[in-house]
């Protein structure tokens, strides 16, 4: 087999729970039942159940992050770091991908039906954070019959899930991988959410959220998308990308789009309202405006999580010296770390593209939490 | 990767470090010492490395490290939180070297320090003969493109750790091939200093 092959045909798996057993008690104090929690497996367990990651998505992805669906053209979201021989290691390892509550790819949401009523959640939809994301997670790892992760890693949102696994769950985590992320969001960072938030409610089509037979608010959840976009690139990487090229070679003197750069955040704007609900969009944002594990919240207790914590130079919306605090905060606790601030161009988006350099980190570092010194005395 | 292929003054600084010591290597570069120190002395080893190919050769090695230059950082850790803190080959280019050796013997039980001697025969014949600014094999730079901000002898630090109250645990002093012992301010071309805080007298 190519050794950088795609692992293949994948499909989303479904995890119910809180029907019959308990609800998921939310940090709010509201209990959400029953929860569905869509999520993929791709590699195989092994008899130890020893070599298991959690692969944690951001904001607006979900949990297909590698292979393909059936008849599908487009893999999943980070197929250039899980598979056979690549950083995520899919002949050794076995790699979960979880979706959040919240969202709208497949697990409970503010889009869901209420079983209450019988119509979809909106505004009813309890307020959730990461925390209470991570505890429907660790519901899936129970499930799974995993009593410790090897790893869990994700960037952005993803980050700070895997910063509150080792916040909640500190046993059940051997190493942690936050890559472009954050210890609490920046009130810059709660700014743009809340810009995104407003764009979507102040779309008539919004409808305090009850829009589910209407039809979404797309111009807002566009706009918003196209907020999104901007906080995700670099100044460069839009030079490079866009410079001030001009989709039809001349100005318009209208207020059409002029320049590609307009015409590519249309785009974007525009698939994405096929693809995501708004009012998750307002849900997952706010989960992450109430993310906060700066005193000593990443470690109520004792630790023996090794950490491998990466940035992106030219990431403006979480910078480096976010990624610092977190570094600064494990050689307080003298936790074993390694820090790496990767001279990426790119942005935000660095850790969807920057696959060499990160390869390059995270395979070594995963051989060493499986294999512990024997690795380094085998070289 | 064994002992005998490691630099001079890798080898010495890696007999000074017991078995199983947490050890900070500032300014570590790829790792070859923290390698061999964790490999056949099963120390705790982490490094600082402000070079990013550098920091991937590390991880690639297993080890832990991280990115950043040696000056700012240290300040994050707590007193005694290495049994070993190693200087080697980096305070001639810091600039607030001073402020660095005393956070380094904070968070330090011992210091390993090296750094090339300025006064050593070859620079001295060169500026006092010639009139030139010295270029020798452990101050192989012209004057514009050093790296270099400091330029010490081997006296001037036994000076300094004088008037800082240091204890000197250990010196060594480096030719081009091996050790010297004779007229080290003479003969050296690198020296190494084990150091470590005096206790503080009763008042």
């Amino acid at each position: 087999m190519e050794k950088t092959d795609s692992i293949g045909i994948v499909e989303t798996k479904y995890f119910l729970f809180g029907g019959d057993s308990a609800g998921l008690s939310l940090e709010s104090g509201r209990v959400l039942s029953p929860v569905t929690l869509a999520y993929e497996t791709y590699g195989r367990l092994n008899g130890e159940k020893s070599n298991a990651i959690l692969v944690l998505h951001a904001l607006s992805a979900d949990a297909h992050a590698a292979g393909f669906h059936k008849g599908e053209k487009e893999a999943g979201w980070w197929e250039t770091m899980i598979g056979p021989g690549k950083a995520f290691d899919t002949d050794k390892y076995f790699v979960i991908c979880s979706n959040v509550i919240g969202g709208c790819k497949g697990s409970t949401g503010p889009s869901s039906t209420d079983c209450a009523t019988g119509s979809p959640y909106g505004l009813d939809f309890p307020v959730v954070t990461i925390a209470d994301m991570v505890q429907a997670q660790r519901r899936l790892i129970d499930f799974l019959g995993i009593d410790r992760l090897l790893c869990v890693v994700g960037g952005s949102m993803g980050g700070m899930q895997v910063l509150q696994w080792v916040a909640s769950y500190p046993g059940r985590v051997r190493s942690a991988i936050p890559i472009a992320t954050a210890l609490k969001t920046s009130p810059q960072q709660i700014a743009f959410n809340e810009v995104v938030r407003q764009a979507i409610m102040a779309d008539p089509d919004w409808k305090g959220g009850d829009y589910y037979r209407s039809g979404q608010p797309e111009r807002g959840l566009a706009l918003a998308r196209m907020i999104g976009h901007i906080t995700f690139m670099s100044d460069q990487s839009m030079e490079e990308k866009f410079s001030r090229k001009l989709k039809n070679g001349a100005y318009s003197f209208r207020f059409g789009p002029d320049f590609e750069v307009q015409g590519y955040l249309r785009y974007r704007g525009d698939r994405f309202v096929k693809r995501f609900d708004a009012n998750s969009y307002l849900y997952v944002t706010k989960a992450m405006d109430y993310f906060d594990l700066s005193g000593n919240g990443l470690f109520p207790g004792e630790t023996d999580t090794r950490f491998l914590v990466i940035s992106f130079k030219s990431d403006w919306l979480y910078p480096s010296y976010q990624s610092q605090d977190i570094v600064r905060r494990l050689k307080a606790r003298r936790v074993d770390t390694t820090y790496c601030e990767i001279a990426s161009t790119y942005g935000h988006d660095a850790f969807l593209l920057e696959v060499e350099e990160q390869t390059s980190l995270i395979g070594p570092f995963l051989e060493k939490t499986f294999h512990g010194y024997d690795v380094v005395k085998s070289l | 990767m064994t002992y005998n292929d490691l630099r001079l003054d890798y080898r010495v600084i890696y007999d000074l470090i017991e078995p199983g010591a947490r050890v900070l290597d500032l300014g570590c570069g790829s790792g070859d010492l923290m390698y061999l120190l964790a490999r056949d002395k099963a120390a705790r080893v982490q490094g600082v490395e402000l070079d990013e190919a550098a920091i991937y050769e590390c991880v690639r090695r297993g080890l832990s490290v991280f990115h950043g230059d040696i000056q700012s950082g240290l300040e994050d850790y707590p007193a005694g939180s290495f049994d070993y803190v190693i200087l080697n080959q980096s305070i001639q280019e810091v600039e607030r070297v001073d402020f660095v050796i005393g956070e380094a013997l904070r968070v330090g039980r011992k210091v390993v320090i090296g750094f090339p001697n300025f006064a050593y025969w070859k620079a001295r014949f060169m500026l006092f003969f010639r009139g030139r600014a010295p270029i020798t094999p452990s101050l192989p730079y012209h004057w514009y493109d050093t790296p270099n901000v400091r330029f010490l002898s081997v006296t001037d630090f036994r000076e300094y750790c004088g008037q800082k109250n240091l204890h000197v645990l250990s010196s060594r002093y480096l030719g081009e091939k091996k050790e010297v012992s004779l007229w080290p301010n003479l003969f050296a071309l690198n020296a190494i200093f084990l150091l470590t805080k005096a206790e503080t007298p009763p008042v």
